[in-house]
């Protein structure tokens, strides 16, 4: 075993072992951290805001590109109406902006959505059913199971009788479904877990572990 | 009232329906257009980032002067922000730089250990979730414990039945995940794609008008 003693491990085996004295209770090193991870995270996104997005994407067109560029004064234009919300007196004026792109990503929406969310998904459940048997089970039971899930998201019809059966179907398909999530997302999180204490065993304790 | 209800409602159904038809008409100058509406969105954009860090420093100085509880953490949180400024400044942003390490060891560390401390927290509501009150919360209970297990070597050790010609719970696991989680993964999209449909159809005919605020 040979501890680390580099200046950013030592500082990152804090901020871990800070964290996970929150497993105990809520307490000022905790707080620490969290306040730490927000200064940092904001200050990292306010960089690569002004850096990726004011001049890259604002400033070298603008003074760089002639006519082409000079356009973008428009935008930023609306872009300043958007900032009115700071005075009261005039944020109504962020409507505009606010109008302008929601209505143009509401556009966007509604044919992009009809086709990866509907249509696309449609034709997926379109299965064929001139394969092996085992094949057109498992087909079937993509489709009914699909079937059943809509019908159970259809609530202007009371879940009674055949369709309620249906709709029972459906429940069965979401449970199995919300439960494969579920083990998902748990190995997952084990997985960064895991991830955290070879950090601290082989990183900074420096075993030798597998 | 006109200039500030009318005329944004107005700006959102002519937005709106011009960027659907757009989609519709495969050419140059349509590509364009969208193009340049990208762009215009980005500076757009620019200034809404104005928005999110004037109002994080608006919170945190407004508990530090008014010595709020705790106004300590917004401190260090207003302190932190400015030091990734100045190390920015001072040594750039590239890889090895002291901005990129100040993140690396600090935030993109604290952050991985929060949401590997979820792993504790999980099991507590694993607890809750899987007592088999019914069956259908048992169906949940064993398709979470076949896929917890089928994703680690664990699980084909214990599929002793395989000998038999079963499958193993691997397979089985892959098995949920391709065909009863696929129905209801699609059941959802489908149900998500009608409605986000219908809420665009909403916001372009003036239906949904909560963004526009109160007054």
């Amino acid at each position: 075993m040979h501890i680390n003693t580099d200046i950013w491990v030592l500082i990152a085996v804090f901020f871990t072992l800070s964290v996970y004295t929150f497993l105990w209770k809520d307490n000022p090193l905790y707080k620490f951290a969290e306040s730490v991870t927000v200064g940092i995270g904001m200050g990292f996104a306010l960089v690569q805001w002004w850096n990726l997005s004011v001049v890259d994407r604002f400033w070298v067109p603008l003074t760089t590109r002639g006519a082409a560029g000079y356009v973008l004064i428009i935008p930023a234009i609306m872009g300043l109406m958007m900032v009115t919300r700071i005075i009261p007196r005039f944020a109504w004026m962020s409507r505009y902006a606010l109008a302008f792109t929601i209505g143009a990503g509401s556009g966007m929406v509604l044919p992009r959505a009809i086709q990866a969310n509907v249509l696309q998904q449609l034709y997926a459940t379109m299965l064929p059913i001139n394969v092996s048997w085992t094949g057109i089970m498992v087909n079937l039971f993509i489709v009914v199971g699909v079937l059943a899930g809509l019908i159970y998201f259809f609530f202007s019809k009371e879940h009674k009788g055949v369709f309620g059966g249906i709709a029972n179907i459906g429940i069965w398909f979401l449970m199995v479904g919300f439960g494969a999530t579920f083990g998902y997302t748990v190995m997952a999180r084990l997985s960064l877990f895991i991830g955290r204490v070879l950090f601290i065993l082989r990183d900074f304790l420096g075993m030798q572990l597998f | 009232m006109f200039w500030k209800k009318k005329v944004p409602l107005i700006i959102v159904f002519i937005m709106g329906f011009v960027m659907a038809l757009q989609y519709f008409i495969p050419s140059d100058f349509s590509q364009k257009f969208y193009d340049t509406y990208l762009d215009w969105g980005i500076v757009i954009g620019i200034f809404g980032g104005v928005l999110g860090y004037f109002s994080f420093f608006r919170v945190h100085i407004h508990k530090v002067t008014k010595k709020a509880p705790n106004w300590q953490f917004s401190l260090i949180s207003i302190l932190c922000s400015l030091l990734m400024v100045v190390a920015a400044l001072l040594g750039g942003r590239g890889t090895g730089s002291l901005f990129m390490q100040l993140f690396l060891y600090t935030s993109a560390a604290i952050n991985a250990t929060v949401f590997s401390l979820l792993a504790f927290y999980i099991s507590s509501a694993a607890y809750r979730a899987f007592r088999a009150r019914s069956t259908q919360a048992a169906a949940l209970l064993l398709a979470a414990v076949i896929m917890m297990l089928g994703r680690v070597p664990i699980g084909d050790s214990i599929s002793f039945w395989t000998r038999w010609g079963l499958p193993s719970i691997n397979e089985i696991s892959q098995w949920i995940l391709n065909v009863p989680n696929l129905a209801a993964k699609r059941a959802i999209i489908l149900g998500v794609g009608l409605g986000s449909l219908l809420m665009s159809l909403k916001i372009i005919l003036g239906i949904e008008r909560t963004y526009l605020g109160s007054e």
